[in-house]
């Protein structure tokens, strides 16, 4: 059978994201049932002294926090298999109508930063092996180390000094001009309000890939099979074209992928100062106004999507690698 | 065709800091090659025969600097005319499969080596089928990768890369070791063919018997240096020249099969006058004050004062 083996994998793959899911869910809920966190007053909030005890009581029951930890936690684990999360405190919505918004918002970001420093930070990283020692390497290097040491937020402030109070090129905040309805927003301005966080996100994943490329390609160029492609007459742009480029392109696409998971969290930081509407500021929402369900859901969601690109990674080396997905195999 | 004479090839590393040292590698080694003949380069590991063959097509380290005289149909090769003959005119088989790109297809990869050489794309494909043809290589052996290769398949591979192109000069370094003997007689057999078509063959080897089936002449090194060039028919007619290639000689398992104690000296501290004095039973005070000389007895070339 030619497609066993791809089911084996995916059915693997998918038990243990049932696992993970599993494990998440079980971490969460008791750690949330720990916190110092009182569901009832962060749902009444400031009104809580108007609130007599025994309308607090009635919450709870309500509620079903009167219930002992193992009947609530196997109550809240059968309402999760039902898919629902519950709803946000913060937003006054479903948790999956919020996650849904907001991710779409996230996603077009995090889409350009992830292109942007992919193709950036592998054009960087081949340009900095291939001159090794050269002033062009230590420009690209010092230019990667710099930004792979300086915190997201700071790098973040800085362009927001610079293109949007001092140049004025680039609006300060959020994802559309204000006063402006959201039906009416146009894709420029859309664009306009994305630019500046999807840079500053992208600026911060172009020093990883560019210096994990850089070592790789370094590797390549001091491998046995470019020292006969040297013999036989190839130059150095010959060499990277035709072989550098070839065994660069698998770790650097699987890097790529595994990158998704930082991108997820510096958008946390990136969204907070830009105040761009995404998952990553309701994050922060949610934590600093104790929305439970909303909190319990983004940790679910991100869970999912990190798992997802580290998934993809993983069926890319297969995929494009000969050596394995021919395997010993002699027959074409 | 090529000429080499009094090649010094000298390392520089440095250890512990900035403490810098030198490794001569290489000292005064000379040899010359003819077309149509293969001249066989033997000697222990150690004793430069790689090293050789990165001088001649330019890809030595950057920390390693030669002195001597290096002439490749009468013009000087120098780092510049390695770099523009290099493939084209001197070209290498070289040892495994590891130095072929492990994500290309093998027919591309000798496809690029016949494009390097200036031929068309369209005559390169060409080309190529035929000489997989002529080494009896399957037409769907191009598209394998090389892990998908036999050791015979892959030498024949080797070879292929280097008749693609219009080399003058072919060095092959260490074609044999670890190969059935049906593959190594088959793998020499290709080199020779290579001399017949007029063709200049360097065998770098450290099998003697090998060697001693296709060369025409046997240059012998020594921890750097060429301690004697002598006719493939010497070593059966027992007129080698050198006590080293004497040893060697007795060493083989059908001769006499006895070892020659000691090692090859450390390329840091290399003695004073010969380099094979402290290991040679013929040695006199002489022999400890100077360098031998390379000199010329019988139509070879001997680098000993008694021989």
């Amino acid at each position: 059978m030619r497609l066993n083996p791809i089911v084996r994998f995916a059915g693997s793959k998918l038990l243990r994201l049932g696992l993970l899911l599993l494990a998440v869910a079980l971490f969460t809920f008791v750690l949330l049932s720990l916190s110092p966190i009182d569901p009832i007053q962060a749902y009444v909030g400031a009104d809580m002294m108007l609130i007599s005890p025994e309308q607090q009581e009635l919450i709870a029951q309500r509620w079903g926090l009167d219930q002992p930890f193992l009947a609530r936690l196997w109550d809240w684990l059968g309402q999760l298999l039902q898919g629902n999360l519950g709803i946000s405190m913060v937003f006054n919505q479903p948790v999956i109508e919020v996650l849904a918004n907001r991710f779409q918002a996230s996603l077009q970001m995090l889409a350009i930063a992830w292109l942007i420093s992919g193709i950036l930070g592998l054009l960087l990283g081949i340009a900095s092996g291939a001159l090794e020692g050269s002033w062009i390497d230590r420009a690209i290097r010092l230019y990667a180390y710099t930004l792979a040491s300086s915190p997201t937020f700071w790098v973040a402030l800085l362009l927001l000094i610079v293109f949007s109070v001092s140049l004025k090129v680039t609006p300060i905040c959020c994802a559309a001009p204000p006063g402006v309805l959201t039906e009416d927003v146009t894709i420029w301005q859309h664009l306009h309000h994305l630019l500046l966080p999807a840079l500053t996100l992208s600026i911060i994943g172009i020093a990883n890939i560019t210096l994990h490329t850089r070592q790789k390609l370094i590797e390549v160029l001091h491998s046995d099979y470019v020292l006969f492609a040297q013999a036989q007459g190839e130059r150095l742009w010959g060499i990277v074209r035709h072989h550098g480029f070839r065994n660069i392109l698998l770790p650097a696409l699987t890097l790529q992928f595994a990158s998704l998971s930082e991108l997820f969290g510096g958008s946390v930081l990136v969204e907070q100062v830009f105040a761009y509407p995404g998952l990553g500021e309701a994050t922060v929402q949610a934590a600093l106004r104790s929305d439970v369900p909303l909190l319990v859901g983004i940790v679910f969601f991100s869970a999912l999507f990190v798992y997802i690109g580290n998934t993809i990674a993983d069926l890319s080396y297969p995929i494009i690698d000969p050596r394995i997905r021919l395997g010993g195999n002699l027959e074409p | 065709m090529l000429s080499i004479s009094n090649l010094s090839i000298t390392f520089t590393q440095y250890n512990q800091g900035l403490r810098r040292k030198h490794l001569h590698v290489i000292t005064d080694l000379s040899l010359d090659v003819q077309a149509g003949e293969v001249v066989a380069v033997v000697g222990s590991s150690g004793s430069g025969k790689s090293l050789l063959a990165h001088t001649l097509l330019g890809i030595l380290p950057t920390n390693a600097e030669y002195t001597g005289t290096l002439l490749f149909q009468g013009q000087p090769l120098t780092q510049k005319r390695c770099e523009r003959l290099r493939g084209r005119a001197i070209a290498l088989v070289p040892q495994s499969v590891a130095y072929l790109d492990p994500l290309m297809k093998v027919g591309h990869q000798v496809q690029r080596v016949a494009q390097l050489n200036g031929v068309s794309p369209a005559a390169a494909r060409t080309l190529t089928h035929q000489t997989f043809q002529r080494y009896d290589l399957a037409t769907n052996t191009q598209r394998r990768y090389p892990f998908q290769l036999s050791g015979g398949m892959a030498r024949r591979v080797l070879v292929s890369t280097a008749v693609v192109t219009q080399a003058d000069l072919v060095i092959a370094d260490e074609p044999t070791p670890g190969l059935h003997p049906d593959v190594v007689r088959e793998a020499l057999t290709h080199l020779r063919e290579l001399a017949e078509a007029g063709r200049g063959v360097i065998l770098i080897t450290h099998d003697i018997e090998a060697a001693l089936q296709i060369a025409d002449r046997i240059a012998v090194f020594y921890a750097g240096t060429t301690v004697e060039i002598a006719a493939a028919q010497d070593f059966s007619t027992g007129r080698l020249r050198h006590p080293y290639t004497q040893a060697l000689w007795r060493s083989l398992p059908k001769n006499d099969f006895i070892p020659l104690p000691g090692n090859q000296p450390n390329p840091e501290q290399l003695p004073e006058g010969c380099l094979f004095s402290d290991r040679c039973p013929w040695v006199t005070p002489e022999c400890t004050a100077n360098r031998p000389a390379l000199r010329q007895i019988n139509n070879g070339w001997v680098r000993c004062i008694h021989a």
